[in-house]
């Protein structure tokens, strides 16, 4: 991918390279992650789900995916 | 009449909560949740795994079925568990939140001072904090103070099965709190439970002494049951302890 129109960002701690433009709403279809029973945390601000589409990833973003799991 | 459990703006038939952790499978987390008669479950908040990005609790608990109560477990400090609680409350859509802040990695005790500042902030931005802490009545005091909807003293070390450990400070808790003192923690066997209860705890909170069990199901009833029979025993009124006996039977009308 072409350096000036591609975007670092960190998801779940791991490096990605994404193409200019992407919105959290493209990522997370790329990652194959349904929004239901999910959250998103974009440079330690949780985005609403509403905000998905229009929310779109910059260069050294910092992305947190999370959902619920067994605990106590 | 019906002998409910409210917290904050719900309230609820079982007096019995349990955590989703640490069962040998899904199924038998379901048949022990089932049998626990419970109407509130925690859940922990995690990050997705990138690999496997279809697993996910809710394929196979019923979210129309229990409440789901998720916890910031793993949160070291105050800032770390408000992220958590808010991510926790954009994926399950609820306002509740079992607040942990561990101070300790060994005893998993709680910072009770970190927890005390999360549960201000959070509380201003309109959640029903369910705080775990210690089983110190002045801080249980100041949980309530800051407007939490109950508040969750530990038994004894999470996960540890060694069951009421101070029942006296629980005792004092129970005197000068309002909302609901719920036992999280520490809870091993039936005979536990029973204890909290009968001390005039609102409600038990546990995990491990069911999905830690030999067999949880089994045990997730034989919870339900002492939870219910310690709560009966608290307002049936037990007897005075004696040290000398006192006959059942009379005492009269003896054969020669």
């Amino acid at each position: 991918m072409d350096k000036m129109t591609a975007v670092n960002v960190k998801v779940n701690g791991y490096d990605k390279i994404l193409p200019q433009g992407v919105t959290l709403e493209a990522l997370l279809e790329l990652l194959g992650i349904k929004t239901q029973g999910i959250a998103v945390e974009l440079n330690h601000k949780v985005v609403p789900k509403s905000a998905f589409p229009a929310t779109i990833m910059r260069d050294k973003d910092a992305v947190e995916i999370i959902r619920m799991t067994g605990g106590g | 009449m019906t002998d409910l459990l409210r917290i904050g703006t719900r309230q609820f038939k079982s007096r019995l909560m349990v955590g989703t952790g640490k069962y040998p499978s899904d199924e038998v987390m379901i048949k022990a949740l089932e049998a626990s008669g419970a109407e509130v479950v925690t859940v922990a908040i995690r990050r997705v795994n990138l690999d496997k990005t279809g697993e996910s609790l809710l394929n196979c608990i019923d979210i129309n079925k229990y409440t789901l109560l998720p916890n910031t477990a793993g949160c070291y400090t105050a800032d770390d568990a408000i992220r958590t609680a808010r991510l926790g409350r954009e994926a399950l859509e609820t306002n509740l939140v079992k607040l942990e802040v561990i101070g300790d990695e060994k005893t998993l005790f709680p910072d009770n001072e970190a927890l005390l500042q999360a549960a201000k902030v959070l509380v201003k931005e309109g959640f029903q904090v369910m705080p775990y802490t210690g089983d110190d009545p002045i801080m249980a005091r100041k949980l309530e103070d800051a407007g939490c909807v109950a508040v969750m003293p530990l038994a004894a070390p999470i996960g540890s099965g060694l069951g009421i450990r101070n029942p006296h400070n629980l005792m004092i808790i129970l005197e000068t709190i309002k909302v609901p003192v719920i036992v999280d923690a520490g809870v091993g066997t039936a005979s536990d439970a029973a204890v909290a209860m009968e001390l005039g705890c609102d409600g038990i909170l546990m995990n491990t002494g069911i999905a830690g069990a030999k067999d949880p199901v089994k045990m997730a009833l034989a919870m339900k049951l002492a939870v219910e029979s310690g709560r009966l025993a608290r307002f049936a009124g037990r007897i005075p302890k004696k040290l000398y006996a006192n006959a059942s039977s009379p005492i009269t009308g003896l054969i020669d």
